[in-house]
Parts: C-alpha cells; structure tokens; sequence
C-alpha cells in the first residue's frame, strides 16, 4: 500500500522540521503543549523541543498576537495558534495594525515573520462561533499573506513556507480536513512557496476554483462531471493574499467559463472579489462566470440547516448541471 | 566645560555619578526642544495629520532609557517623540519623519505617532492605545533568548485596555524579563484619570498579577532612574517583570487638536513648577554642578537641533513616482 499522510499529521510534521532546522523558531498558544492541542494536531512538540521553543499560554488571543508580533521583530520566529478561526477576532489590533504594517511603515527596516494558525470551516456542527473561516475578515490588509491548504502534503508543504516566509501569515487549517489522509509531499510540495496556485486538475470546459476543502469538494463534483461530458478544471488557490490571478486567467483562456465556490457569504467574500479582476482582465475571455458561496446568515448549529447552508460536492454539482444545462447523470 | 572634562577623567566618586544625568539632562532638554520646535512646525503647517507632544513627561523616557543598554528593546506610545530620543534615534531623521520627508527615520511612511527605528532598539511606537504593551512583551520573549530586556510605555489610559491586563499576566506567568513603564499624566485623551480607571494607584493593579511594583515620582529624573535600574536589574537577572508607575503630567493637551481646555485653573501652573527640566537643573546645581556647565550645554543641544530642522525641513518630500514600495518582505 502507499504511504499515506493524514493532515493533522503533516501539521505537527511541518512544525518539528521546522523546529528542528531553525533555532529561532518558535510556537505557542492554548494547550498546544502539553496536551498537544484540542485538535491533535501538534502532539510530541514540547516533549521533543521543550518549554522555552514550545509552550502553552494563558487564553489572551491579543497577548498572543502582539507576543508574536514584538519577538518576530527582534530575531524569532513565532508560530501561534489561535485555536479556532472565530476567535480571530480578539487578536485583530495586533495582526492587522502592528504586523502587518511594519515592514511598509518603518520603510522595510525589518519584517514579521510569525505564523497564526487557526482550525476554521463549518460542517462539525460547531454552531456560528465555531465554525467561521476568517480569511475575508484580513484579506482586504496589505502586508498580511493568508495561507489555506487543501491536502495533507498542502498542509505541510504550504505551513514549512509559512514559516519560511519573512512576512505575518495567517494560516487556516479546514477541521473537516484534519482526518483527511493523503498521498505524501512530492518533492515539489515539501516547501511550497506562498502565492502560487496549483491545477489540481486539468480540463478544458470550466474552471471550478476553491481553497482549503473547497478543493476536495470541487475535485469530487469535477470527477462527477467528467461522467457527464463535463471536463473540469480544478484551480486551488493556495493562498487569498497574495492571490495568483495570473494561474486562474490562464485557466479562463483555456476553458472561458468560471466558477468560484468559498464557504463564505457572497457579499463581502474572495470569490466575488475574485470574478470582478478576472471580468476586469479578462471579459473577452468570458462566456460565463458565477459563484457559490453560502447564503448571507450565520452559520447554522443543527445538522440539516448546515449540510444545506454549505457549498458541499453535491451543491457545486447541482449548480454546475443547472447553469451549463447539463443532463443530471 | 574644564569642569566636565575633569568629570570624564573620574576624579571623584561625587562628581562621577552626576556625569550620567548631565547626560540624561541634556537629552530631557533635546526632547522639550524639539517637542516645542514640532509645535511651531505644525502651527506653520509643515506637519501634517496630528501629532502628540511628551513636553513635560520627559524624565520618564530619558530615565528609563538611562538604565537600558542600547541593545536592550523599547516600545513607545504615539506620544513617541520622546520615546524615540530617548532611547537613542537622532532628532534629524526623527523630525524629518514629523514633516513626512524622504530622509525620515522611516522614509516619511510613518509619521508622528508611529515611529520605529529598530537600529536603536525601538520595536515600534503605536497609535492605538496599549498596543506598546504586547510589543515589548513579544520582544523580551526575544530578549530572553538574547539576554537582553524590554521595556514598553503606556499612558494612564492603556490601563485599561486588554492589552495590560492580558500582557501583564502572561509576563508574569512566563517571567520574562519586560518592564511595564505606565506614564500616568492624569489625562487619557480628554477623560480625567478618575472618571475613567477604578482603584488606586495603577501600580497596585500589579499586585493581581504577583508582580513588584513602584509608583515614582516621573518628573524627578533620579527617581525614575533609579526604580528603572532596580525592575531592569530583576528582569536581567531572570526575576521577570515590574511595573512603574511614573506620576506625570503633559504640558499639551492630548493632540494638536486639543488646548486641554478640560484642566480646572491652575493645574498646569502648578505642574509647571514642578516641571522636570526645572527640577533637574535645579538638582544638577545643588550637586556642584555649575550655571556654566548647563548653559554649555544648553547652547549645543539647542545647536543641535537647529542645525537637525534645518536639514530636514531642506529634505525632499518622497516622489511618488520613485517610490519603489513592497507589500511584502522578500
């Protein structure tokens, strides 16, 4: 059997390498340590590194952040986790007035090379609180990079170059994707540079575009597809800021209709923000362009208002077949 | 000036430990100088936005700063002006920075209220209120690894903000070597400190958190220095952080858009008496020091700065066309 990598896995994987090949690197936060965090996610780290490379902190999300901040600008590198993507409110200030300013105002003097990393997305019944994905809430700020992986080699390619990166990142890790086992990194994975796209699939009637596990979720409708005559192109994003629009207009020449799907609400959301520069660029190339987002409410707690607020395979097949007239097979 | 060079030479004990407070004196004079030449600037139109003057709290930075070393990190308000001298930015770049010219310590891109200049140890200076506290906090997570110390200024105000509090606790929790320098100058923006912060002194709220505390008299400069030498002696050797509460008052309202009219009468007259420039001249005197030595001194720090504005008021402003900024680090 081939080896395989679940995702939880790779996160914990990507931190100890990088633990282990820079000093300088640090991470902490709320029960990471000691019980190796509420997702799992980071067992064996503070056995391996100890208290003074991997601890865990009082429940002050802003504390953390300006921590964080204060050390990546005099020589660390932190890795925090704000546990859940909805208590990226708290620690907002800091993220968006202190790190991610720095480098542009001090006039490049320095940079802030810290990571947050956050378990985000709906679909575990978590309620509207705990199921939030707060990538939109940062994309609109200059000076911040937000990362979102897709896969289990994604996760821990795309974290091994959050850490690399010189700049403040803000990490999301899809809870619906910790379980999710997966082929290892290959070689191009194993430190993946923030801010290109990748074709996760290839083909030439539509390209269906998405993150984290609006990914798999696009992978599965795609495949369903392809049984229809349907040939889809799937674009993973990979990271919301920067965003490699030149990947996705590419794609757009070649299969001249666009379909975006973010768990999100549509107003205010990457996916609209998205169509409008590639309307902007690329209308000639054009014959269709929609999105699929959820609809503009919190998200709901019980498990049959959930399972139809989210853009899931099944709501990004039906959309597909509907908009292209396809036959449903 | 033969009296300071003898000084230099150590001929006695006395005379040595005055030396220090010469300079501290000479550099609370820079700050006063150069917050009344912003004044006049900003009045001309030559500053733009806002901007908040330290004149009158200037024993504080200048005696925290005496017990730093220039490796050791600091982190100011947006009343940083005199943060920023303090720990050692020179007047030039910074008053280049107020008028938004190329040759600002930050090419222009910051301006009055958030200044860094990491060569000099100062991680940030910052606009929203607290915001100081958590900085110096990440910094001596650094400082620790780097045997070094951090130390952050807030106003009364940032005390009750998140901020304190959460950073406080986790400084304590973690003993890191941070000291908390709370500038209490009664006022936060327009509000009265007593309309706005329970308790008693803000140095008592360190005791929730098992933190030594001091409150100082901020407008006496070997005060300040002295309560800095011992939190900065604990949090080198390993004893983790302090909070001082320096007693101060600013002689400006809040910002350039505020005359203080808030102040009852007479409050500034008699702050003014005990203003910290005076009190250390007069101190400096009563220690053998003489009128000569200070008007020596006078005369090249107000050289200094003149000789600063006129170089960065000839500075150009940044062309946008040449502007080759990055959103991002390399």
């Amino acid at each position: 059997m081939t080896e395989t990598l679940e995702f939880r896995t790779a996160i914990r994987d990507a931190l100890a390498e990088e633990l282990e090949r820079d000093p300088t690197v640090i991470f902490f936060g709320e029960d990471v340590a000691a019980a190796g965090g509420v997702f799992k996610a980071t067992p064996g780290l503070y056995e391996r590194f100890g208290p003074d490379r991997v601890f865990d902190t009082p429940i002050s999300e802003l504390a953390l952040a300006g921590a964080a901040y204060g050390a990546a600008v005099t020589g660390t590198r932190p890795v925090f986790e704000v546990m859940f993507g909805d208590f990226m409110a708290l620690p907002m200030d800091s993220l968006i007035n202190q790190a991610a300013k720095f480098w542009y105002i001090s006039q490049e003097q320095g940079s802030v090379p810290l990571v947050v990393r956050s378990a985000v997305g709906a679909g575990g019944r978590f309620g509207a609180i705990h199921s939030q994905t707060h990538a939109t809430w940062f994309q609109g700020v200059p000076g911040i990079k937000i990362a979102f992986p897709s896969t289990p080699a994604e996760a821990k390619g795309l974290l091994k170059g959050s850490i690399r990166d010189n700049n403040p990142v803000v990490f999301l890790e899809h809870k619906r994707l910790y379980s999710v086992k997966g082929p290892l990194p290959t070689a191009e994975q194993e430190v993946i540079p923030l801010g290109r796209a990748r074709i996760a699939r290839g083909g030439t009637d539509l390209t269906l575009v998405s993150i984290g596990k609006g990914v798999p979720d696009a992978l599965d409708a795609a495949e369903r597809l392809s049984t229809q005559g349907v040939d889809v192109e799937v674009v993973d994003l990979r990271t919301l800021r920067p965003l490699d629009l030149d990947t996705v207009l590419a794609s757009v020449e070649r299969t001249n209709r666009i379909l975006v799907v973010e768990e999100g609400p549509r107003l205010g959301g990457w996916a609209a923000g998205l169509l409008g520069m590639i309307a902007e660029e690329a209308l000639h190339d054009l014959d269709d362009a929609w999105t699929l987002t959820t609809s503009e409410t919190p998200i709901p707690y019980s498990p049959t208002l959930e399972d139809a607020f989210l853009p899931q395979a099944e709501a990004i097949l039906e959309s597909v077949t509907a908009r292209l007239g396809v036959a449903a097979g | 000036m033969a009296r300071l060079q003898a000084q230099e030479q150590g001929d006695s004990t006395g005379e040595k430990a005055v030396e220090p407070f010469l300079d501290g004196y000479a550099r609370m004079l820079l700050i006063r100088q150069f917050e009344q030449a912003m004044h006049r600037l900003f009045l001309r139109g030559e500053i733009h936005g806002t901007t908040h003057l330290y004149a009158g709290q200037e024993a504080v930075a200048v005696g925290v700063c005496m017990a730093l070393q220039p490796d050791d990190y600091a982190a100011g308000t947006y009343r940083g002006h005199g943060h920023a001298l303090a720990k050692g930015t020179a007047p030039e770049p910074l008053a280049a920075e107020m008028l938004g010219r190329v040759s600002g310590v930050c090419g222009g891109r910051a301006g009055s209220m958030n200044v860094i200049d990491i060569e000099n140890g100062l991680v940030g200076c910052f606009g929203i209120v607290g915001g100081s506290i958590a900085a110096a906090l990440g910094a001596a997570i650094s400082a620790k690894r780097q045997g070094r110390v951090a130390v952050c200024f807030f106003g009364d105000g940032a005390s009750n903000q998140g901020y304190f509090h959460e950073c406080m606790n986790m400084a304590a929790v973690a003993q890191l070597p941070v000291v908390f320098v709370c500038e209490n100058n009664l006022y936060g923006e327009f509000t009265p400190l007593a309309a706005a912060t329970a308790g008693a002194d803000i140095a008592s709220r360190a005791a929730g958190y098992a933190m030594p505390s001091e409150v100082v008299d901020g407008n006496d400069l070997w005060a300040v220095k002295a309560a800095a030498d011992r939190a900065v002696t604990r949090a080198r050797n390993g004893q983790g952080p302090t909070l001082l509460e320096c007693k101060t008052y600013r002689h400006y309202g809040h910002s350039k858009s505020d005359p203080g009219a808030y102040r009852p009468d007479g409050e500034l007259e008699q702050w003014l008496e005990r203003d910290p420039l005076k009190l250390t001249r007069e101190r400096l005197l009563s220690e053998g020091v003489e009128d000569g030595d200070l008007a020596s001194i006078d005369a090249r720090v107000n050289a200094e700065l003149d000789q600063a504005i006129e170089r960065a008021l000839a500075a150009p402003y940044p062309d946008p066309l040449q502007d080759a900024a990055t959103e991002f680090a390399a």
